[in-house]
């Protein structure tokens, strides 16, 4: 895989991404529940990875030697299932059932029911202790699957999340790619002024990852970033994405107010012509 | 038959078992957090270095690790004091092994009463209740050397996830050593009275029943060593046989074994239970027998429960 990043990938990338953004305004629409804030800030790093980054396979979902990805940011499920989908790993029809009973597409992601899903999540600062885990486990085997954790950054509150970071650093697992969706919010307001976490990039750096700081919607960015990762080769890499939380629907846009709450008839309508769904199709 | 006998680890024998399993399964794998001397897998660590990984004072963590090694195929062992094990921890065993299906084997060590100067804080009574209450959770309590080895091995071969909860202090040999997940194991038979035991109550629970047997009472003795997945065809049958049953553990009463057969019992079989465990207090330090005495535990205590049971059954006047 190349590294050089065409306009033409970054439009298909794009288009991916507007096509994510719809998705999850309809599922959290149809759900009358979820997460659209932080569904909708980590678009463009999720779906950098899902089709690009990852040496995945949807024939093969369980291969051994595929690269791994733990959203530990579980409450962002809308997003990824609306990337599994378009990048063929189940029928894009399925996303109608997010969050109904018996569904593959819970909530928060569930491994035991989807092929893709790599790691069960949604109680905040376990998931990269679970990639630390997997990234030793590739080790061993000598496999060559690089691990993605993929964090939200009110979870770079939890202790767990700077647990697992020690022994990332300590057994140096360059092929552990730590990814910040830092937006700024959580669910009950700005992280820093709850409980701040800054200065983040520092903090990694002094615990002993290689921090990588970009645009987290800017796809040369995060591709990017993810290049500079692979060629990291004696500790974990750690890319802090600043992104906007609701990006792509401006009155979700920069509050916390989003972060848990379904829009309503009204509001998925506004949302979706926002992007650029066309009218006919937003009202239905 | 008597348990005064010879008294061994059961830390030593989970860890020669795992060795045993290491030697077996190259993908046999020893976690531990800072605790390798008090958990017994450092034999384990020596023999296959490449295989075992400290991951310091981060019990939490460590389980969660856990997790992420043991989805492709690796049977991952991760031994801790139970009260991080399965208390501090709770939410990683529940979230990142059970919710994962992850083959991960936790080991509460040591759990109980605890000994020497400590007290509360490392003394760990509710671990029981807690991991029994997960869906898809093997839960195990050997009574002694031999079924520690059994268990280790035992929850090896058992695919997903499992709790291990094994005592700090070395006891009796009393059991032959062959735990069978799913059964409970009759230590001695009798149809006056049930005795209910698992962990380090088993050898008082024999005590108890050679007493009662040199006044003409046959107690039948159980040992619920799989606390998860439960008997409940051996217990509602003891409950038929004998009328009253005595459960003994070294867990709060609250939430422990005693509390599963008593609702067990009132739903299909109702007869006299007495539980016989913690009360709803935490532990002390001191002296394992003496705090087993404090705490309720005496041998006294254990007769006069059986008393009580057999008197409302009109077997004792």
């Amino acid at each position: 895989m190349g590294d050089e990043v065409s306009a033409e990938l970054v439009e298909t990338l794009r288009a991916t991404a507007l096509e994510v953004r719809r998705d999850v305004v309809r599922m959290t629409y149809a759900a009358g529940s979820g997460y659209p804030g932080g569904s909708l800030s980590v678009v463009e790093l999720l779906t950098a990875l899902l089709f690009r980054e990852m040496r995945i396979d949807p024939a093969r979902p369980a291969d051994p030697d595929r690269d791994r990805l733990v959203l530990s940011k579980g409450h962002a499920a809308s997003a990824l299932y609306s990337a599994l989908a378009l990048r063929g790993f189940f029928p894009r029809d399925e996303l109608r059932t997010f969050g109904r009973p018996g569904t593959r597409l819970p909530g928060l992601p569930d491994r035991r029911r989807l092929p893709g899903i790599d790691a069960t999540t949604g109680g905040l600062g376990q998931g990269l202790g679970v990639a630390v885990g997997m990234a030793l486990d590739a080790r061993l085997e000598r496999r060559p699957s690089r691990i993605y954790a993929v964090l939200g950054d009110g979870e770079c509150q939890a202790g767990g999340t700077w647990e697992a970071l020690l022994a990332a650093a300590h057994h140096r697992l360059a092929h552990l790619v730590i990814v910040i969706d830092r937006n700024g919010f959580e669910g009950d307001g700005a992280t820093e002024e709850i409980l701040g976490i800054e200065p983040l990039v520092e903090k990694l750096r002094a615990f002993g990852c290689a921090p990588i700081e970009i645009d987290g919607h800017d796809f040369p960015a995060v591709l990017g970033a993810f290049a500079t990762a692979r060629a990291t080769t004696d500790r974990p890499s750690a890319i802090v994405a600043h992104t906007v939380k609701g990006r792509g629907v401006s009155f979700m846009e920069n509050t916390h107010v989003w972060h848990a709450r379904a829009p309503s008839p009204d509001e998925a309508e506004r949302a979706l012509l926002e992007l650029g769904v066309p009218a006919a199709e937003a009202t239905r | 038959m008597t348990t005064a006998g010879h008294r061994a680890s059961l830390r030593e024998a989970y860890g020669r078992a795992l060795v045993e399993l290491g030697e077996r399964d190259p993908r046999t794998m020893v976690l531990d957090a800072d605790r390798a001397s008090a958990t017994g897998s450092q034999s384990f660590a020596r023999q296959f270095p490449e295989r075992a990984i400290n991951l310091g004072v981060a019990d939490a963590s460590m389980i969660s690790i856990a997790a992420g090694l043991a989805l492709d195929g690796r049977t991952v062992f991760v031994g801790t004091n139970a009260v991080f094990a399965a208390g501090e921890a709770y939410n990683v065993v529940r979230q990142s092994v059970c919710l994962n299906a992850a083959n991960v084997k936790v080991v509460g060590v040591p759990a109980g009463i605890g000994s020497g100067v400590d007290g509360a804080p490392l003394a760990m009574l509710e671990d029981l209740g807690l991991m029994r209450g997960l869906p898809g959770m093997t839960v195990v309590v050997p009574a002694d050397a031999p079924s520690a080895r059994s268990a280790t091995l035992a929850v090896a071969e058992r695919p997903g996830p499992a709790y291990v909860r094994l005592s700090g202090e070395p006891r009796p040999d009393v059991t032959p050593g062959e735990i069978v997940i799913g059964r409970a194991t009759q230590l001695r038979p009798g149809n006056d009275l049930t005795i209910v035991a698992l962990g380090t109550l088993v050898a008082p629970a024999l005590d108890l029943a050679e007493d009662l047997a040199r006044i003409g009472i046959s107690a039948r003795v159980l040992d619920f060593a799989s606390v998860k997945p439960f008997d409940e065809p051996a217990l509602l049958r003891a409950a038929r046989d004998t009328g009253a049953i005595l459960v003994l553990e070294e867990h709060s009463v609250l939430t422990g074994v005693g509390a599963l057969v008593a609702s067990a019992t009132a739903e299909n079989y109702p007869v006299p239970v007495r539980r016989v465990g913690i009360p709803d207090v935490f532990s002390d330090a001191g002296p394992p027998d003496v705090l087993f005495d404090r705490l309720g535990l005496s041998a006294a205590r254990l007769r006069d429960e059986a008393w009580e049971l057999l008197k409302s059954r009109g077997k004792v006047s």
